[in-house]
């Protein structure tokens, strides 16, 4: 270190409230880290155990609904959790679940150090935690939000007890405390998508490794790239929404409240138009994950790399314009609805790319059937089944019967659970031994897989029958007699077989995290340059940053291939396809390592900092502000806001990252 | 692209993520402020919209014409827009690293900001005393919810400009740090312009509307 490196360094410190933090081990490590993969272990746990207790919440439905006239939940009860269990999957354990994979592996993927915001990536996470923590504190507050997830207007404005509906101009019922808990709360958690979307974009654009133009980014990545953009413009527009549900529930003003003057179509419009973004933005990190799964598992290149590309960019716009399928049966007419129903057809072209692109992949190719490709192939599969639901949802007449009935949860769970969360799975399989440096035993993941495949089949199939025999969504007991009774019975079956499922691949993971078999760098022969670092990877990821001259960079570096024979394995660097004179040529001019990085101990990296945890405390006080009443909430709100401020200034003056180890 | 050894190599305070040589050649930050300016865009798109759709829901309260005083608007909105020029000229001065003329231009900015400010609560006051408030009328609601975020974003900015400013006094913005200004500036153009649309949707659509109709 330079003397006026050192003299600076010395200078800022002693300004500052407190030292930034040096460890980069050890338990209270977690709290101070930038790591962007010590921040995807921590979003991986974190959902993860969301993710369990959204499946418990299931599990309670699926015993309320067993039989008829079920008193297992009060109806108040059952509200609470369909409503904790939608919030709870969508946006604490599939979005964030999806982070985990962006945070582990977009830098890794990229040939990058790190994201281009370390801190704000930290940010992130524990903002999405206070979110979590602020939502479900609902359970010592007089209860957790209970108007759906969708949360329509104006049932949010109508309590507990049926009969106490929220005045125009007041606010004083308990009820209003449950859906300031809704509004607030993903307002906090809306926060935490936004930053990490504008962190992985800023990201992607600018920290790819020297030759790595975007029509050579890992498809993965392309699929981050387009799910950040997609949170970036949704996010905003379900925040003015939520602020304005606040206002309603909180302060009684009358946007979405008919008795006063308002319209709760405009909440139908706004949710949906972040709604159905949403969609995509749950599904499309899965549809990236079994995309790298499936080449790899076949021993072939993706099929169609750069259709697989324009038709997620495609999906993404499109998916814009498709809203109002959601809200057919509000009556917005027949030219809305057939608009709309048209629009809604026509993603499902670009839909339909892709899945014969990931059929073209697998075809003629020389399949190992390990754990991740069953998940990667369930998901072509039960995707399919959902999209093809979908399409029957635009016929508009078609919906006008299917609206509010079980057809339409069959649906989304087809997607979202055969979809998204078949391709996390798969993809927790195929990175694992990246992650930890040890293999998740194959047996115990077919075991897995095979419980998961036919636990959802059996508790989601039948909801199609349900549906179109006309059982009701979101209703918390059915009479005897309409003839429903077997096939709830067959789905609660199912989804203590699904339950059996996800013990297994909790055993599973225990026993693989210490015990597992060694993976080495490279498990699967794969294709993607994360595949070069050791697993699990140094904190600085690469010694050397890779300089990419390909698509599939790795591949072509392991493998040398002439016309129509078969490639061939090269020993390591020594592939043609990877010549360095190639590789020099002008508009890859970058080193292929920056000036200092030579020994490993000298690589720069970002220091830990505290700041992010303390500006994300401040957030849920001052949302547990906006519930009290009188002085209570002047001070939570002042608490909070001090807080936070304090985390931002503390953040700005910080001292740059200076430890040279 | 083979600019990586410009400003952000020298590890300058509060510089640290910036110091990488960048793909696209444009550093992270500003990417970061264009990227949440995209998304800011949609933000006040659905308020605006909601006020446009609510304008005409008065309920028993005020109507546009009762309640607006449209030349106390245009003097406070002539000195927020006038306060963009503080700031160009403050990002100038920097730039050419003069930094007494940009200390002088980055406050005159705030306090052109804080002045905009001062004029909304004072309006936000005579309306409540005229009745007008949050609760009236979902035009009442909408109003208020939209200049109130703007107002905000406001305050959000005069309190980096006058962070900008302690800095520095305190010697700790050094002149290679005139980027950061340059974040601040594009986030103050933006809250700018938002109100000209936002001035234009509230204030003058519904006086030219209410000169034909009445």
């Amino acid at each position: 270190m330079s003397v006026a490196a050192e003299h600076r360094t010395a200078t800022s410190t002693r300004r500052n409230m407190f030292r930034r933090p040096t460890s980069e081990t050890g338990f209270w490590s977690w709290f101070t880290t930038v790591d962007h993969k010590k921040i995807g272990i921590m979003y991986f746990v974190t959902a993860f155990f969301f993710f369990l207790v959204g499946g418990v919440e299931a599990i309670l439905i699926r015993i309320q609904l067993a039989q008829p006239e079920m008193t297992f939940l009060t109806a108040d009860q059952y509200n609470q959790i369909f409503t904790m269990h939608g919030l709870t999957m969508i946006f604490f354990a599939v979005m964030p679940l999806g982070a985990a994979f962006f945070n582990y592996l977009l830098p890794l993927q990229l040939g990058a150090r790190d994201v281009a915001f370390p801190r704000l990536n930290a940010l992130s996470y524990w903002v999405f935690l206070a979110a979590g923590i602020y939502i479900y504190s609902g359970v010592l507050l007089g209860g957790l939000p209970d108007g759906g997830w969708f949360n329509y207007a104006p049932l949010s404005l109508i309590g507990p007890n049926p009969t106490d509906i929220l005045e125009a101009g007041t606010a004083t019922s308990q009820h209003v405390s449950r859906m300031v808990l809704y509004s607030v709360g993903l307002q906090i958690a809306g926060i935490a998508s936004l930053a990490s979307s504008l962190n992985f974009i800023v990201t992607i654009l600018n920290m790819r490794a020297p030759g790595m133009t975007l029509m050579r980014m890992p498809i993965f990545t392309w699929m981050i790239f387009i799910t950040s953009f997609l949170i970036l413009f949704a996010m905003p527009i379900i925040g003015v929404a939520l602020w304005q549900l606040m206002f309603d529930v909180r302060y009684g003003t009358s946007f979405f409240n008919p008795a006063g003057g308002g319209d709760p179509i405009l909440w139908q419009h706004m949710f949906w138009l972040f709604g159905h973004p949403e969609v995509y933005i749950l599904i499309l990190p899965a549809f990236g994950i079994v995309s790298e799964i499936l080449p790899v598992f076949s021993r072939k290149p993706l099929f169609g790399y750069t259709a697989m590309v324009f038709s997620a960019i495609a999906i993404g716009i499109l998916g814009w314009g498709v809203w109002a399928h959601h809200m057919f049966a509000a009556g917005l007419g027949p030219i809305a609805n057939s608009a709309f129903g048209l629009s809604t057809m026509f993603i499902a072209v670009p839909t339909g790319v892709k899945i014969f692109n990931w059929l073209g992949t697998m075809w003629g190719g020389q399949i190992r059937l390990k754990t991740p490709m069953l998940f990667a192939a369930g998901l072509v599969g039960m995707f399919t089944i959902g999209g093809l639901s979908g399409v029957s949802h635009a016929i508009v007449p078609h919906n006008y019967q299917q609206t509010d009935t079980y057809y339409v949860v069959a649906h989304f769970h087809y997607v979202l659970f055969g979809g998204a969360i078949f391709g996390l799975f798969g993809g927790t399989y195929f990175w694992f031994p990246k992650v930890t440096g040890r293999l998740l035993h194959d047996g115990l993941g077919k075991l897995h897989f095979l419980l998961m495949f036919v636990g959802f089949n059996m508790t989601f199939g039948p909801m199609h029958i349900l549906g179109l025999w006309g059982m009701p969504r979101r209703i918390y007991t059915y009479a005897d007699g309409m003839g429903w009774n077997f096939w709830n019975l067959f789905e609660t079956v199912g989804a203590f077989v699904i339950a059996a499922g996800v013990l297994v691949f909790m055993v599973n993971m225990v026993r693989s995290v210490k015990g597992g078999e060694i993976a080495g760098p490279d498990p699967w022969d794969a294709r993607t340059v994360e595949w070069m670092t050791p697993s699990p990877p140094p904190h600085y990821n690469f010694a050397e940053i890779p300089v990419i001259t390909a698509r599939d960079e790795f591949w072509h570096r392991k493998y040398v291939g002439e016309g129509e024979k078969p490639p061939v394995r090269v020993p390591a660097g020594a592939s043609s396809d990877h010549d360095p004179a190639v590789a020099a040529t002008p508009d890859q001019s970058l080193p292929a390592h920056g000036p200092g990085h030579e020994g490993h101990a000298d690589i720069h990296m970002p220091s830990p900092s505290y700041y992010p945890l303390v500006a994300a405390i401040g957030l849920p006080i001052m949302g547990w502000g906006i519930l009290m009443p009188g002085a209570w909430q002047i001070g939570l709100l002042a608490v909070g806001g001090l807080i936070l401020l304090a985390g931002l200034f503390g953040w700005v003056l910080e001292p740059s990252a200076e430890e040279t180890h | 692209m083979a600019t990586q050894t410009s400003d952000y190599s020298a590890p300058i305070p509060g510089s640290a993520e910036t110091q990488h040589a960048t793909s696209l050649g444009l550093a992270n930050d500003k990417l970061a402020i264009w990227g949440l300016i995209g998304s800011e865009c949609l933000f006040f798109g659905a308020l605006i919209s909601t006020y446009l759709m609510y304008v005409t829901r008065v309920g028993e309260g005020p109507t546009p014409a009762d309640i607006f005083d449209i030349p106390f608007t245009s003097a406070s909105t002539f000195i927020l827009l006038m306060s963009s020029l503080g700031m160009v000229l403050a990002l100038a001065a920097i730039q050419a690293g003069e930094m007494r003329k940009f200390r002088a231009w980055t406050l005159a900015t705030a306090l052109m900001g804080s002045t905009f400010l001062a004029g909304q609560i004072y309006e936000f006051t005579v309306f409540v005393a005229e009745g007008f408030t949050l609760q009236t009328s979902p035009f009442s609601s909408s109003f208020f919810v939209l200049t109130g975020f703007h107002g905000f974003h406001v305050a959000f900015g005069i309190m980096m400009l006058l962070a900008l400013w302690v800095a520095s006094m305190m010697g700790r913005l050094p002149q290679q740090l005139h980027t950061t200004v340059e974040n601040v500036g594009l986030y103050w153009h933006f809250v700018d312009i938002v109100w000209i649309v936002i001035f234009t949707a509230i204030y003058l659509i519904p006086a030219a509307t209410s000169v034909t109709t009445h």
